[in-house]
Formats: structure tokens, sequence, C-alpha cells
């Protein structure tokens, strides 16, 4: 399969922006998106530092043109998804071949945590039309009939690579001429039950997190979506506006190590760059900038800090995370970033790692700090790194 | 004495679904992760819920786990100087 | 439906601790999967990345983040949590073979024999992966499915043609 994919345009809507545009502002102005707990209705109010959408469901509801009654994730995913399509502004749509795919993990979960907390107590209580959209498929269903695709519709969970996952899955069915055009990525939004899960789990960290820093104590959750317009080489050429870069290459591995940790020597982290790469046709020398998974917890970051020593070594492109904004917005952070490498390359910028000091000493490398601008960035390798193993590398290149 | 430590090697079997293991067949100082026992991160999770729920003991630091945790007896150790009532 | 997992387990007599510790849509994805390798699988004869495992359901992980919910009310439970995701199993599948290629899991209303078909033939033809498993593993409650197939490149005795309609026929086997 030679046939290149090309995005076409990208939405977004996370704790630093409601758009494309005012995401990018806040990375240039390092203006995180972490803060005590406003919207979320849980008792860890003023313990938790998590990185919420700045706008209530009323809010996006009228955004998104759907019920504030709906899943917040919905919300999310509309918001953004329409961003995108709007963006790429693709004449003839509906005569085209479209396809969403979408990723979650918490689907309708913000509606059916306070439906079960009632129905718990006492079974005759509790809106059981809160319910009805739990599932995570169910979700993706409610932003596909907004965006009236037509031809394919389908929903990956798989953790924190989910939209990532999503991404090049819309790839494959494109170069396989089975759609023309595909918006992919993924959206979840903070529930009470991931933060008392997370919790759980103890990798959370009670300040702002500071990935890549020796000093590191753990991820701050965040929620969000992300969106990438993929199309053909056909519809790009038809396009007004030139697209904004190609997906280049992607791949996916297990870690196959444990269910919720890393391997120390990030072997599925390493397989998935090493493959990416190799299907992109670039060497490491190639790559200008990548968007590190870096998510703040020890593990997470030892083991993707020895995985790019592994396959980078002696020359280290530069690199951030961009969670320090938006915190770890689960299923939508492949989107997310997806749509911040893609900017990256059309706009020559390098996104700063906020609150980073200390150097790991495991690592003969650090993060970048400051927000770089008129910058040559050809080529962009984008990790997300899941639960279960689920290991993805995107690389996204200049046209 | 015996009897909170025989307590707890019936609680850890049942708290960490250790179905294969008999509560008698843990040793009092056989190191419970890694080697011995070989449990993992999740279950030193597992371990913190057990010390609050049976034990009213919050683990105030999760870097003091691996040396509470160490072994059975290392826990009643620490329950012990930690909840003075138990005999 | 936890004591038909359990003494399935015990009936292979399979060996294998961390069994106990999964959440029911693992132990039952796990199961089928060892059953299904146990026969006549040559893994030997394949590098760990070449190997990979695409799965899918409708139930997605409801069934342990329902149980896992339950727990919030007292102490929430870590162990569970773990578990509040579907791909999960394939995590255990492969940390059990140690299989490090390509995973995937779709959330769909019903076994979608075509799509797999379809993924699956994509992989292996454009060698990302040279063998994989494949289907559906899906619990609720007590309903429980499970239908794995192995997929490998090259033919092998008692092996059929991959494709939708087999998939579909044997399925079909399994529910008379």
């Amino acid at each position: 399969m030679k046939s290149n994919v090309f995005v076409a345009g990208v939405g977004i809507i996370s704790a630093i922006g409601n758009n494309a545009a005012e995401n990018i502002a806040s990375l240039e102005t390092a203006h995180e998106g972490i803060s005590d707990i406003t919207y979320l209705n849980t008792i860890h109010r003023n313990k938790i530092p998590v990185a919420e959408v700045k706008l209530s469901n009323t809010s996006l509801a009228s955004l998104s043109g759907l019920s504030h009654k709906i899943s917040r994730t919905a919300l999310l995913s509309t918001v953004a998804a329409k961003e995108a399509l709007h963006d790429a502004s693709i004449k003839y749509f509906s005569s085209l071949r479209t396809g969403f795919i979408s990723a979650n993990t918490v689907g309708g979960m913000d509606k059916t945590e306070n439906f079960f907390s009632q129905f718990l107590y006492n079974n005759q209580k509790g809106r059981l039309r809160d319910a009805v959209h739990h599932e995570c498929g169910s979700v993706t269903e409610i932003t596909a009939d907004k965006l009236r695709i037509k031809n394919y519709v389908s929903t990956i969970s798989t953790a924190c690579s989910s939209s990532a996952n999503a991404i090049f899955c819309g790839a494959r069915m494109i170069k396989h001429n089975m759609l023309d055009v595909v918006i992919a990525g993924g959206t979840d939004a903070l529930t009470r039950f991931t933060l008392n899960g997370f919790n759980t789990l103890m990798i959370l960290d009670p300040q702002y997190c500071k990935p890549f820093d020796e000093n590191r104590k753990g991820l701050n959750l965040g929620e969000g979506a992300g969106y990438i317009v993929l199309v053909s080489e056909k519809v790009a050429a038809s396009l007004k506006l030139k697209p904004y870069c190609k997906l280049s290459g992607y791949a996916n591995a297990n870690d196959a190590y444990h269910q919720t940790a890393s391997s120390p020597d990030g072997t599925g982290s390493f397989l998935a760059m090493q493959k990416a790469l190799s299907q992109s046709n670039l060497q490491t020398a190639d790559i200008d900038y990548i968007n590190l998974h870096g998510t703040g917890t020890l593990n997470n970051d030892i083991a993707e800090g020895a995985a790019i020593k592994r396959l980078f070594n002696p020359k280290y492109p530069k690199m951030s995370s961009t969670k320090s904004f938006t915190g770890h917005t689960l299923g939508a952070s492949g989107g997310i970033e997806a749509v911040f490498s893609v900017l990256a390359i059309k706009h020559g910028l390098i996104y700063p790692n906020l609150r980073f000091e200390k150097q790991m000493k495991e690592l003969p490398f650090a993060p970048e700090t400051i927000f770089l601008k008129n910058q040559q960035v050809n080529h962009v390798l984008s990790n997300s790194f899941g639960f279960g193993g689920n290991c993805t590398s995107l690389v996204f290149s200049k046209l | 004495m015996d009897t909170l430590i025989a307590d707890l090697k019936k609680q850890i079997v049942e708290q960490l679904n250790l179905q294969d293991i008999k509560p008698e067949d843990i040793g009092d100082d056989q190191p419970l992760f890694v080697e011995g026992l070989g449990l993992d991160s999740i279950d030193a999770l597992e371990l913190i819920v057990l010390l609050q729920q049976s034990y009213k003991i919050k683990l105030a630091n999760a870097e003091d786990g691996p040396k509470v945790f160490y072994s059975v007896k290392t826990m009643a150790d620490y329950i012990r100087a930690n909840q003075p009532k138990i005999a | 439906m936890h004591d038909f997992l359990l003494n399935a387990y015990k009936s292979f007599d399979f060996v294998y601790p961390k069994f106990y510790k999964m959440d029911a849509l693992s132990k039952l994805g796990w199961l089928a999967a060892e059953i299904m390798l146990n026969d006549s699988f040559k893994q030997k004869s394949y590098k760990s990345e070449e190997i990979g495992v695409v799965l899918s359901n409708a139930n997605a992980s409801l069934d342990t983040d329902v149980r896992y919910f339950e727990t919030t009310k007292g102490f929430a439970s870590p162990s569970l949590f773990v578990y509040t995701l579907p791909n999960v199993v394939n995590g255990e599948i492969c940390i059990r073979h140690h299989f490090k290629g390509e995973n995937a899991f779709f959330i769909q209303e019903k076994f979608d024999a075509e799509f797999i078909e379809q993924y699956v033939n994509n992989l292996v033809n454009n060698n990302i992966l040279q063998a994989c498993i494949c289907g559906w593993v899906d619990v609720l409650k007590e309903a429980y499915e499970a239908m794995l197939f192995l997929v490998e490149k090259n033919n092998a005795a008692n092996s059929v043609a991959f494709t939708a309609e087999n998939m579909k026929s044997l399925n079909q086997i399994n529910q008379k």
C-alpha cells in the first residue's frame, strides 16, 4: 500500500482551550489547565488537582447543539469533531465515503454514576434514562449522528492508547480504499469512577504533575476530546487549502509485562516507536520532535525514557509532554496529542514541558522547557501507551 | 501474638485472591514480594486497603510500603505499633 | 459464572496463580486462549512481535465496572479497577504467552465476522503479524460468550481458510 493519508482538519477541546487556536495560545503562554476540581461533584474537591474543560455541560450543550442531559463525554466529542470537520472544509462531504472512528474509556459513566449512586441504595430511585447511553459505543454514535457520517462508525477502547489506535485504524481504511474521509480520535470526561480508581492505584500527583522530572510524583487526570480528519490522496487534491501534513507511520505493540505497569526497559514502547519509524521510512535523526506520553508517573516516564534512549542514542530530538498542560486525558490523549503534533508541523512549533526542574538520573536527555516558534519541524513522533500493555506510536510528516 | 499473625495470613489470602495457597503455608518471615509469594504492585495496594479496612490504619507514605509489607511479621509489628489495642 | 470459570480452570489442570486475580472477562478470554493454543500452536516458530491479539465485544468491561463501583461504597478496590478496561484481557493473554505484536479491541453491537476477517487479513497479508488470536469475548453478569480463532499465515494440518463464512459457520456449530 503505497498511497498516502493526509490530515485535512483538526478539532480539540481541553483544559487549556475550547478550540485549536485557544489551545495553541495557552501552550505559547505556558498557561496550564490544571487546577482544583470545579465541575465534578466529588469528595476529592480541594484535594486532588485535575485538568477540567472550563465549561459546564450547559455551555457544552450549546456549543455542540445537543441536550445538556447528554453525557459530557459525548458533548466534548461532538464539539471537537465538529470543529475538525469544519476545519477540513471538504466540499461534497456528503457524496464521499465517510467514517467516524472514536475512542473513549468512560462512555456515559458521568451520567451512569449519578444514577447508580442512588440506585445502589434504593432500587426505586435514580433516573434510568441517565444510564441509557452508558456504553462506549453509544457515545460514539451520538457524535456520528450529529456529523451525519454515512458509511462507517466504530469505537475503540484500549485505555490510554485508544484514540491513537482509532487514528491509524482510520488511515488503514483509507489506504485500502474503503473510505475517503475518516474523522478519527477520541474523548473522555472526568468522572468520579476514574478519579477514585486512579486514586486507589496511588499514581496521582497531589500537586501539579512534573513529567520526566527526577522528582515526579504521578499524573493529574484531565478530560477533553481531539480529532483529526484523515483523507485520501484524491480528496486531498480536491481541497481548497493544502492539508496540514501526512500521517506517514504508525504501529502498535504489546508490552506483555503487567496489566497496568510498563516493563522497566520499555519494550512495548520501543517496539511501537521502532515500527512506526520503519513504516514511515525515516531514521531516528529525521525526527524533530517527540510528543511524549509523559504522564508523570514514576513508572511510565522511566519506561518511555529507557525506550527512547535505546532507540535514539546518541542523538535525541527535542521532546516534551503536553500532559503538563492538559493532564492525562485517557481515551482522548492520543487524539489531543495528534492535534498538537499536526499543529507543530504546520506552524513550526515546539511545546514546553512545564514544571520540569531536574533531569532524571537514568536518562541522558531532558525535555524542552521553552515554547519555540519558527522551527524546522518536519517529522513528529507521538506516543500513547495504555494499560493492558497497549503501546502505540504515530509519525506525522510535513508535505 | 499468634492470633494477629494467623488472622493476617487468612486476610491476605482472601484479599489478594491467593486461592492456591493455604494461610498456614505462609511463613511468618517469608518475603511477600519478589521471591516468596511473588506479589506485585497491585497486591501492595490491596494490602494498603486491608490495613485500612480491617485495622483502621492509613499508610501515610506509599514509600513505607516495602518495609511495612516485607513479611507477615513486619505487617503485624506495624499494626501493633500503630494500633496498641491489639493484643 | 465464576464457579464455571474456576471449574474450567481446574478441570484442565492449568497452573497460573495470577488467574485467580483476574476479572470474569479476563478469565474467560485467558481460558479460551489457553485451551485453543495448547492444542497444536507452534509458538516457537514465531518471534514474539509477530503474534498479535484482536478482540471485540459489546459490553466492554461493564461487568467489572459495576463490581468495582460497588466497592466504592466502602473501600475502592485497586485490583478490580485494573480490570475496568476491556483491553486488559488482551494484556493478560499477551503476558501469559509473551505476545508483543499489534493488539486491538473493538466495541461492536455483535460479532462482525466480515470486519474481523478484513482487519486481521490486512495484518497478516502485510506481514505486520504472522499469527493472530482474534474473535469475541463478552461477559455480563451470568451471560458469557467466547469465540476465538487462531489465524496463521501458513497452512497447518486441521486448518480451514480464514474467512467470514467459516467463522460464522463455526459459530453456528456452537449455537446448536
